[in-house]
């Protein structure tokens, strides 16, 4: 909203600074997004009187042109506009003005002839209409007056409010007024413009100028026509054209702008039919038919339905959209005579889903939308009467007046302890009369400790208590209200889960690996490209674009995405990790389910390694994690290397996938090299039970090592015989190492050997030779008989062996 | 009868041999070979048995005298070697510790996050914990229930991302942390003092101060005698633990559906500390964030009688907040995940 500081003089007599008016608009909750000094450089224009025009000689675009400025000699002025004649009076730019624009005036000559000024178009004066020709004024201005006095043009500061969706009264210069003539104190009235003759009781029976039929009062709850003849369309006063400019709004005619401009002071949108184009001279207001369209006044036909409103003429042909744009039908133009206004009040929620359904706003729909005043519409049709009683309009007989259902504004009790209980003030009864009277509230003592507040109808959003407890907050100032600190009497604090999640990022940054942050869109080319199901994701029923109309199902596509990036630009072999949610179709569909599955999910991907990387990187978070059980089961999952992936399997069941991705995904993303991969459900990893945290006794006496190799099958994975080995050995092995692998000609096809450090120890002895051999012969037999192994070779071990199992 | 031995012909050559020895590990053998069980020194003390007593006790202290000045003789020698040794050694181990050495990486929190953890770690101080939710949220935990009821035009200050999931626009990406709310009351009583941070989503087209994916963190405290003034102080108290001493906060009246009074909230200027400078357009003060007093319909909506308690929420974007810090002026910067970025903080 764009508010003239001059505007708001006419209401109430402010004489602050613009820094304080501002301050206090602020402060009132009216955000002051900027404020624009306009109208500034008209103080060299002056109104001349064009005495003579003359052609120079070899020219054929411009002429001389000599003017009375007032002084005692003529000026010369070259001018290549043709739109005035002598005796004209136009505005001349005297040497040495510095236009609005920042255009600098200069005597110079040309094609020989001298040119002591400018003569102006309106754009260059700052005004509205153009650069067609020379801004032509009105008869009886003195040559050699300031333009802008002559005009009513002065300078004048422009405030650009930010205005909340709850105060509609504020999307008027009157109503933001209002509010700064309560918070200052001042004097506030609106404009009373003569009303000549009384409204008719209409019930759309009564004989009138235009009849009015609201077939739905419960969407109309008022509907106000005033026929209005004589009028001779034209431009409008400079002054009301520039009052509109400066708010914002274009000037179209004096009719359509004196629409809108007592929607901008007022806050109530009227709208002017031609009633020569209105069929049946009636209006008429009902719900749209199913099929039924119209052009409104963009030249867009548009089709309604039967949940919009629309005004229809005589004939019960649709003109206009009611509340939110009117029809091209009856459209005022040059020829327009005589004129019916419209001003009504409609169903605020009506007005939103119609706008929202044709996507269609326009200034009206934004104030109707929120709640206007049904009683300012008496006003608001005085007011385009006398706007345009200077265009010959006369209003025929008084405005036709239909009422139908209108909010209820009961009264609200107001318990002055209970605004100090909510606010942490003091104010007393008193203290808050004053400062819900001026903004148009009324109260009243009910009652010990109880005041009966009378609501304004311009206030809908206020109906309840806490309404006004919060008008009473910003009359009286946020700032002014005392603050305190609660003490809160818990002991604040992160889960188990949060405090997990932090050491996991700590634990990856710890290995190198940098924390990205992708996308949550995606597309089902991306999800494809990673050997994901679309089919699989989550619909955006209105994305951005196509591209991203998927929800992501797995870390996958932007992790890819970010090493591809980071590839392209040579910064080498990026680690990354991300924790963020993944959102799947719930496979066990029940489809009842209030919303989809969703992950919270933890990826690493490594660019230039391999599987094994990964799962380097899953054994330092399962052990900073204190995972108790979990095994890697060989599988083959979307996205992952088929021969290089594996299922990390806990006790619950499967926490997530380690390995290395599918070659053809990364040729499909252009990454080079290998990328190593582990992708984990946060929720389920850290949910599953976890190491024992009771105290182990380091034991005291000495620990034997031996070295088993092993022959054992390719499809054996290394892991079963290292359980196998543990188990076998049971609480006197307390290290095994894996130390070599060996695939090659010492061992049999499809076979390879595996060789570990076994660490004996018992925590109350010296483990004895006897005691070592009898383990020694325990395992290798156990590992031969359950994995077809061989032993290949047995030594004393002389290896370091990581303490505790593993 | 042998010949009486000459000690000192004995040590002299010895002596000579001790002085030439060209390494600890030569001297070891010479050791050995001029004062060990073999060596000459040990036949003549040997011999000495041989000799009558009056003789035997002088060649002795002669003898043993001779032994003396050779084992000194070594030990120095073995001293002066060893440390020449040492010095050699150390000179082939030196090493210029300017040249590049074995890479061992450490990476980076994401700058979200970072600022997320220490908003969070703020807020424990002040006794709350920290509660979150699901991302893809139902239509009555976005709205509904926060005082939005359908059609309620202020739904137009949230352009939200519907899924296509049960009914039309049913299902929506939560557009702020605020769904966390309900859900936290609806599953615990007072008093409530907890943090939401998460990230929210709406219909933006991405550019410098946009994207349709953000993070914000949200405070709710619920509990019996809660004021606007606890409000205003917390928020002030919270600024200056965060931000530091000097940083102060204040209220500007606003407007949400599911606070009331409601209030924007500003912070002291973190460019010019309050002087007024081109970022805050001279104000002094940089707006953080919304707040307001939890409106009495969206205690309904869970179940908690407003007369018997009140209570507070603000909630601000922590993207915005790090650029803010850090004078990141385009927003897509944080989505690049080029390691140029990460690696800087």
């Amino acid at each position: 909203m764009r508010v003239p500081l001059s505007w708001l003089r006419d209401f109430t007599p402010l004489d602050l600074r613009v820094e304080e008016v501002a301050a206090t608009l602020d402060d009132l909750g009216l955000a002051v997004e900027s404020v624009e000094r306009v109208g500034e450089g008209l103080d060299g224009v002056v109104v001349v009187r064009v005495l003579e025009i003359a052609a120079i000689p070899g020219a054929d675009r411009i002429r001389a042109v000599r003017v009375d400025a007032g002084g005692p000699e003529a000026v010369p002025v070259v001018c290549g506009a043709w739109n005035f004649a002598e005796g004209d009076l136009v505005p001349l730019a005297t040497v040495g003005t510095v236009l609005p624009g920042g255009m600098q005036i200069g005597a110079r000559r040309m094609k020989g002839a001298p040119s002591e000024g400018m003569l102006c178009a309106p754009d260059e004066l700052g005004l509205p209409g153009g650069h067609d020709g020379i801004l032509v004024l009105a008869p009886g201005l003195v040559p050699g007056s300031p333009v802008a006095e002559a005009l009513g043009l002065g300078p004048d500061t422009v405030l650009e409010l930010e205005v909340n969706a709850n105060r509609p009264d504020a999307m008027s210069v009157a109503g933001v007024a209002r509010d700064l003539a309560a918070r200052l104190g001042l004097p506030f009235a609106l404009p009373e413009p003569a009303r000549s003759h009384p409204p008719s009781t209409g019930d759309g029976l009564a004989p009138g100028p235009v009849s009015v039929e609201v077939e739905d009062p419960e969407r109309c709850g008022r509907f106000v026509a005033q026929v209005v003849a004589g009028i001779t369309v034209g431009p409008s006063p400079p002054w009301l054209a520039q009052r509109l400019a400066r708010a914002g709004m274009r000037a179209i005619n004096n009719v359509v702008d004196a629409s809108n401009y007592v929607m901008l002071e007022l806050g109530q949108p009227t709208h002017p039919y031609d009633l020569a184009r209105l069929p049946g001279r009636g209006l008429r207001v009902r719900r749209a038919r199913p099929g039924e369209s119209l052009v409104t006044l963009d030249g867009v036909s548009r089709a309604v339905g039967d949940d919009d409103l629309l005004i229809c003429d005589g004939e019960d042909q649709p003109a206009g959209i009611a509340g939110v744009m009117g029809g091209a039908s009856a459209e005022i133009d040059e020829a327009t005579t005589e004129v019916v206004l419209e001003a009504a009040w409609f169903d605020p929620l009506s007005v939103a889903r119609t706008s929202r359904r044709l996507k269609l706003r326009s200034e009206a729909s934004a104030r109707f939308e929120k709640g206007c005043d049904w009683t300012v519409i008496d006003r608001a049709v005085a007011r385009f009467c006398e706007l345009l009683a200077p265009a010959g309009a006369e209003p025929v007989g008084g405005p036709v007046d239909v009422v139908g259902l209108v909010p209820d504004r009961r009264p609200v009790c107001l318990r002055v302890a209970r605004v100090g209980e909510l606010l942490g003030t003091s104010l007393g009864a008193e203290e808050i009369a004053g400062l819900l009277d001026p903004l148009g509230f009324t109260t009243a003592p009910a009652g010990e400790g109880v005041l009966e507040v009378a609501l304004p109808p311009w206030r809908l959003d206020s109906t309840g208590e806490i309404d006004l407890v919060e008008e009473i907050a910003r009359l009286y100032g946020y700032r002014r209200i005392p603050a305190s600190v609660p003490r809160s009497p818990l002991t604040g604090g992160l889960t188990a889960r949060q405090r997990d999640r932090r050491t996991a990022r700590q634990i990856l940054v710890g290995a190198g690996a940098d924390e990205a942050w992708c996308a949550t869109f995606v597309g089902e080319a991306d999800l494809s490209r990673c050997g994901l199901d679309p089919a699989e994701a989550v619909v955006v029923a209105n994305p951005l674009v196509a591209e991203q109309s998927r929800l992501r199902t797995s870390l996958l596509p932007g992790l890819l995405g970010a090493i591809a990036h980071n590839q392209r630009n040579r910064l080498g072999e990026v680690s990354l990790f991300e924790v963020g949610h993944t959102f799947r179709r719930r496979r066990s569909s029940t489809p009842d389910e209030e919303l989809p599955d969703e992950v919270e999910a933890l990826a690493y991907a490594a660019a230039g390694a391999d599987a094994t990387d990964a799962v380097a990187v899953w054994h330092l978070l399962a052990e900073g994690l204190a995972v108790a059980d979990w095994r890697l089961e060989a599988t083959a999952a979307p996205g992952l290397h088929p021969t290089r992936g594996a299922t990390l399997v806990g006790d619950e069941g499967a926490v997530g996938v380690v390995g290395e991705v599918d070659p053809d995904v990364l040729a499909a993303h252009g990454i080079a090299g290998r990328v190593a991969w582990l992708e984990l459900d946060l929720a389920r990893l850290l949910a599953a039970p976890r190491g024992p945290d009771a105290y182990r006794p380091v034991s005291r006496f000495p620990s034997s090592d031996i070295d088993l190799a092993f022959e054992v099958d390719e499809t054996t994975p290394a892991a079963e015989v290292e359980a196998t080995l543990r188990r076998a050995g049971g609480p006197l092995v307390v290290g095994l190492a894996l130390f070599d692998v060996y695939r090659g000609d010492q061992v049999g096809a499809g076979r390879r050997s595996l060789a570990w450090t076994v660490r004996f120890q018992a925590p109350d002895r010296t483990l004895t030779d006897d005691d070592v051999a009898a383990a020694r012969h325990r395992l290798v037999a156990e590992v031969e008989r359950r994995h077809g192994a061989t032993l290949r070779s047995s030594a004393a071990g002389g290896r370091e062996v990581p303490a505790g199992p593993s | 009868m042998s010949a009486r031995p000459d000690p000192e012909a004995l040590v002299a050559g010895a002596l000579d041999r001790v002085a030439a020895a060209d390494g600890t590990e030569e001297l070891r053998m010479l050791e050995a070979e001029l004062a060990g069980k073999r060596s000459p020194l040990a036949a003549a003390k040997a011999a000495l048995a041989g000799l009558e007593a009056g003789e035997r006790r002088a060649a002795g202290m002669a003898l043993n005298d001779a032994r003396r000045r050779l084992e000194e003789a070594m030990e120095s020698r073995r001293r002066e070697l060893e440390s020449s040794e040492r010095q050699a050694r150390l000179a082939t181990e030196r090493l210029d510790l300017t040249e590049a050495v074995p890479a061992r990486r450490r990476g980076h929190l994401h700058l979200v996050t970072q600022a997320r953890d220490r908003l969070e770690d703020t807020f424990i101080g002040m006794g709350y914990t920290v509660a979150e939710g699901p991302e893809a949220e139902t239509d009555w935990y976005n709205f509904e229930a926060l005082n939005f009821p359908a059609g309620h035009p202020a739904r137009a200050m949230y352009d939200t991302f519907y899924l296509e999931w049960g009914p039309p626009e049913s299902t929506l990406l939560r557009t702020h942390t605020s769904p966390v709310q309900v859900r936290v009351m609806e599953r615990s009583e007072p008093p409530i003092y907890v943090v939401v941070p998460g990230r929210c989503y709406r219909v933006d087209t991405p550019d410098a101060s946009h994207l349709p994916v953000f993070h914000q963190i949200e405070g709710l405290v619920v509990d019996r005698g809660i004021t606007f003034g606890a409000l205003a102080g917390t928020l002030d108290a919270f600024t200056e633990a965060y931000f530091g001493p000097g940083f102060r906060s204040r209220l500007r009246p606003s407007y949400f559906p599911f606070t009331e009074p409601s209030a924007e909230f500003d912070i002291t200027c973190v460019f010019c500390k309050g002087e007024g400078c081109r970022t805050c357009a001279r104000t002094g003060w940089l707006e953080l964030g919304g707040c307001g007093m939890v409106h009495p319909n969206v205690f309904r909506a869970v179940g908690y009688d407003p007369e018997v308690w009140s209570g507070f929420a603000f909630g601000f974007g922590i993207d915005r907040l790090v650029m803010m810090r850090h004078g990141i002026d385009d927003i897509r910067e944080l989505i690049t995940n080029d390691v140029r970025f990460l690696r800087q903080f």
